[in-house]
């Protein structure tokens, strides 16, 4: 069982929504955050004044996928979150203990 | 001279379409009874010529507190951090109420009744002798309670307007106590030096130096941009200034209120005609199309220099255009209008972007790079393009027209802008030192640095402006 972490252009959450689907992985956790890494953002100019936009608004999605949908679910988000351009993202795989329920309280693989 | 004479021949062709639709077997009304019909039609015309002037002066009146709330809160509280938005558009809508009470107390009176030649009296004191009745030395058809009205106005957004350069770092207490002492000891001497009979600068009631400022130029916009560079420079910088980031936290507020101020702005100068006549056309136009050629000339200079025109380039090159057209609105042609408008985007846009930057001081919303400017650029070429064929003002004793401004000869007019621009500078600048000094003895202006960090909306006002979260 791994948690896969993708940052993604925000524009990108739908196709990517959809190609996970398509591997069978219907639940995924999204949320807005922002950073940057290769991509050094841009320039934003009010009344003269540059201002650095070093951050960036992304996306992130979450998954948990069991060990033999990894490497589906990961070229997944890759074709579908990928422009060619720098600024695309990132996709990091972790390692999962356990994982439970919360309406009945049994443990769950996935 | 001009409305007596068309009134007279407005009751002369009545008369005597009134005579001609008597039945013809009717004999000839004798002449005593004509004379008390044409009295009769006088007054009715009189009445008729009020209920239009005071119409559009009642409309202006609320065109003009428009400007300041929503408008100009609206455009500051986009300019401003999410932290501190509660606290401009606050400052903007209490001046609205204090403001108000000061001018029926003293306000008014000290600004238009007649006193000395830096100062009323206080013969209108509490609102004294002030009813339905005109004041026929500033406006003979609208009751003088629609002009003490209209003027208010003025006087709550001039203060407001200096609360662009102290946003963000100004307490609210000093905020409400500099107002006060600035509404009296600046804009009150301001006003009845170029509007109030026998003013200093009057250019009609008597004044030793006629200015020509047809709706604020040197009273408003100069006064409150000049004392807006002084409070900037005695509060001090921002926090982090100008390291830190500071972008406007929305400017979708800011082009709202822009939006409404260019509206509003319409009664501003157009209303100053202070009647619904020919003039008041020609200010409105010359309002509107200054403010379009501003708005072109500073998205023009943005787009050579740095690449991109900007939304918040467009909506501050109008307010700049406005501004400036504001002292010559009532007495210029549409095309000296535009070509003021395009000088005015143009160095303001190089004040807020070079100059200040290069001076270093932190006007936060540019209220002097905008105001003082804008003013100073408008007061002055007020003096070029002045002209009889628009306003004829001034009169030779036998009452024929004389030349106003530089295009029409009077080359002795920029003198007297240049007076007028000064008296309103050094007004400003050693009111604004003195009350500021006074005010933060006595409540202190600036806000403390963790409440600059916090925000001022919380640590002032107990409120923050957006609850967004669910």
């Amino acid at each position: 069982m791994k948690l896969i972490k993708a940052i993604v252009r925000p524009n990108k959450v739908d196709d990517v929504r959809d190609a996970l689907g398509r591997v069978s992985l219907p639940g995924m956790t999204v949320t807005e955050v922002r950073g940057h890494g290769k991509q050094k953002g841009h320039t934003a100019i009010y009344r003269g004044k540059e201002y650095d936009v070093s951050l960036l608004p992304k996306m992130q999605i979450e998954v948990v996928v069991p060990d033999n949908l990894v490497d589906d679910a990961v070229a997944a988000i890759i074709t579908a979150a990928r422009t060619g351009e720098i600024g695309d993202g990132r996709v990091f795989v972790i390692p999962v203990e356990q994982s439970y329920r919360i309406r009945t309280g049994e443990r769950s693989e996935v | 001279m001009k409305p007596a004479a068309g009134l007279a021949l407005l009751c002369v062709v009545l008369a005597v379409g009134a005579v001609q639709a008597q039945p013809p077997a009717a004999a000839p009304a004798p002449a005593a009874a004509m004379q008390t019909d044409l009295a009769k039609l006088d007054q009715r015309v009189t009445a008729a010529q009020s209920s239009a002037d005071n119409a559009w002066m009642l409309v202006s009146a609320a065109l003009v507190l428009m400007m300041t709330g929503p408008g100009l809160a609206l455009f500051y509280g986009g300019l401003v951090r999410q932290k501190n938005t509660l606290a401009i558009m606050m400052q903007s809508f209490s001046l609205m109420a204090i403001i108000t009470v000061l001018w029926a107390v003293v306000g008014y009176s000290l600004c238009f009744s007649e006193g000395t030649a830096i100062i009323g009296g206080f013969g209108h004191a509490l609102l004294r002798g002030v009813g339905v009745d005109p004041n026929a030395d500033y406006s003979a058809t609208i009751p003088q309670l629609t002009f003490m009205v209209y003027q208010l106005m003025f006087a709550i957004i001039t203060p407001a307007l200096i609360t662009g350069a102290t946003a963000e770092r100004m307490r609210f207490s000093g905020t409400v106590v500099f107002m006060v002492l600035w509404s009296l000891f600046v804009y009150a001497p301001l006003a009845h030096m170029v509007w109030g009979k026998g003013g200093l600068l009057n250019a009609t009631l008597g004044g030793r130096f006629p200015t020509l400022d047809f709706a604020g130029g040197t009273v408003v916009h100069i006064t409150s941009g000049v004392s807006a560079l002084v409070c900037a420079l005695y509060l001090g910088k921002r926090t982090g200034y100008p390291k830190e980031p500071m972008p406007p936290h929305s400017l979708v507020l800011s082009f709202i209120g822009a939006c409404l101020l260019w509206v509003g702005w319409f009664g501003f100068n157009a209303g100053s005609a202070l009647a619904s006549n020919g003039l008041a056309a020609s200010a409105f136009v010359a309002t509107h199309f200054a403010a379009a050629t501003a708005t072109i000339g500073w998205l023009a200079a943005e787009w050579m220099t740095r690449g991109r025109p900007s939304a918040l380039g467009a909506i501050s090159g109008a307010v700049a255009g406005l501004v400036a057209i504001t002292p010559a609105s009532g007495f210029v042609a549409p095309i000296p209008a535009m070509i003021i408008g395009l000088a005015a985007g143009i160095g303001c846009f190089v004040m807020v972007t070079i100059a200040k930057s290069r001076f270093g001081y932190d006007d936060a919303l540019d209220a002097f790079g905008v105001h003082g400017a804008g003013g100073t650029i408008g007061a002055l070429l007020t003096g070029v393009f002045a002209t009889q064929k628009v306003n004829p003002m001034f009169h030779d004793p036998q009452g024929r027209p004389l030349p106003v401004g530089l295009i029409d000869g009077n080359a002795s007019q920029i003198g007297n802008q240049l007076i007028g621009i000064a008296m309103a500078w050094a007004f400003a600048l050693v009111g604004s030192i003195v009350l500021l000094k006074i005010t933060d003895l006595v409540v202190g202006v600036r806000a403390s640095e963790e409440q600059e960090s916090e925000g001022l909306d919380l640590t002032e006002h107990g409120e923050e402006a957006y609850n967004l979260e669910m």
